[in-house]
């Protein structure tokens, strides 16, 4: 097993054990979204995917 | 005489605001700055991945223990530099390899990268919505991406690979409405803290385009 591999996982984990707590407060503490609230982040997301696409065909 | 101290109060705090969002914005300029030269000296000095690990992993150290304890005060500017610093230097096997594959991944990812990042800023800011439903969204979706990205470190399946990135993008555009929203509805006051979540989701957006051109490029 390369070390490489072993020191990234291991990285990678302290990063998700420092962050299951804030995120478990972060949940517990964000307010419910409407659905105009959900349409309002769909929309410019539909456009960052239809943007990638556009950069993909460029390369 | 209750009511003009209240208008003066909010006025106030609308200044504040602006302040705050300026000064965010002025120092994640200056910051990508330094780190494009950081990362043009890890690409230059063509460092290895265990360096580059070692780099982020300082970087992610300083972050998370010293620059809390700095941000209120001028010891938190050299702090975000290092920090941002580490992170770029980082970035110079990853540079290396997609500049020797196709240079062109490299700058279609970094103009994508601004693109993106400049389009959801000024929506959130321009639009002054409230995007703060988005934070349990974001939390679980960095969850989710670190534990897929631990798995696929050993399996090493290409599909896991891109869905990873994929999803990076969408959760990184998420978390830019977030803390754009969270800056200008007053909820984080401090530009140090603002600039490092900023940069760090620049940074992720811009690694995650690269792999994404990368895998679909024709080289």
């Amino acid at each position: 097993m390369d070390w490489l591999k072993i020191g990234s996982a291991l990285f990678l984990a302290a990063m998700l054990i420092y962050l299951f707590p804030r995120a478990k407060e972060t949940i517990a503490n964000s307010p419910k979204g409407s659905a105009s609230d959900w349409m309002g982040f769909v929309i410019p997301v539909v456009a960052i995917v239809l943007f990638i696409l556009l950069l993909i065909t460029l390369v | 005489m209750q009511m003009n101290t209240a208008v003066t109060r909010s006025q106030e705090a609308i200044l504040q605001t602006n302040k705050v969002i300026r000064n965010t914005y002025i120092l994640l300029s200056m910051t990508l700055i330094f780190s494009a030269f950081t990362a043009f000296l890890g690409v230059y000095s063509g460092i290895g991945h265990g360096v580059a690990l070692v780099a982020d992993i300082v970087a992610i150290a300083l972050l998370w223990f010293v620059l809390p304890r700095t941000a209120n005060s001028a010891a938190g500017i050299p702090v975000i530099f290092a920090f941002t610093g580490l992170l770029g230097f980082g970035l110079g096997p990853v540079l290396s390899y997609y500049l020797s594959v196709n240079p062109s991944i490299v700058m279609t990812a970094l103009g994508g990268t601004g693109v993106i990042f400049l389009g959801l800023s000024g929506y959130a800011l321009t639009t002054r919505k409230d995007f703060s439903f988005l934070g349990g969204f974001v939390m679980v979706g960095m969850l989710v991406v670190l534990g897929a990205a631990i798995l696929n470190i050993f399996l090493g399946i290409p599909a896991l690979f891109l869905a990873v990135n994929a999803a990076i993008v969408l959760i990184m555009s998420a978390f830019i409405l977030w803390e754009t929203s969270s800056l200008v509805h007053g909820g984080e006051t401090n530009y140090i803290m603002a600039t490092a979540g900023l940069f760090l989701t620049i940074l992720n957006l811009f690694q995650a385009l690269m792999h994404l051109l990368g895998a679909f490029s024709d080289d």
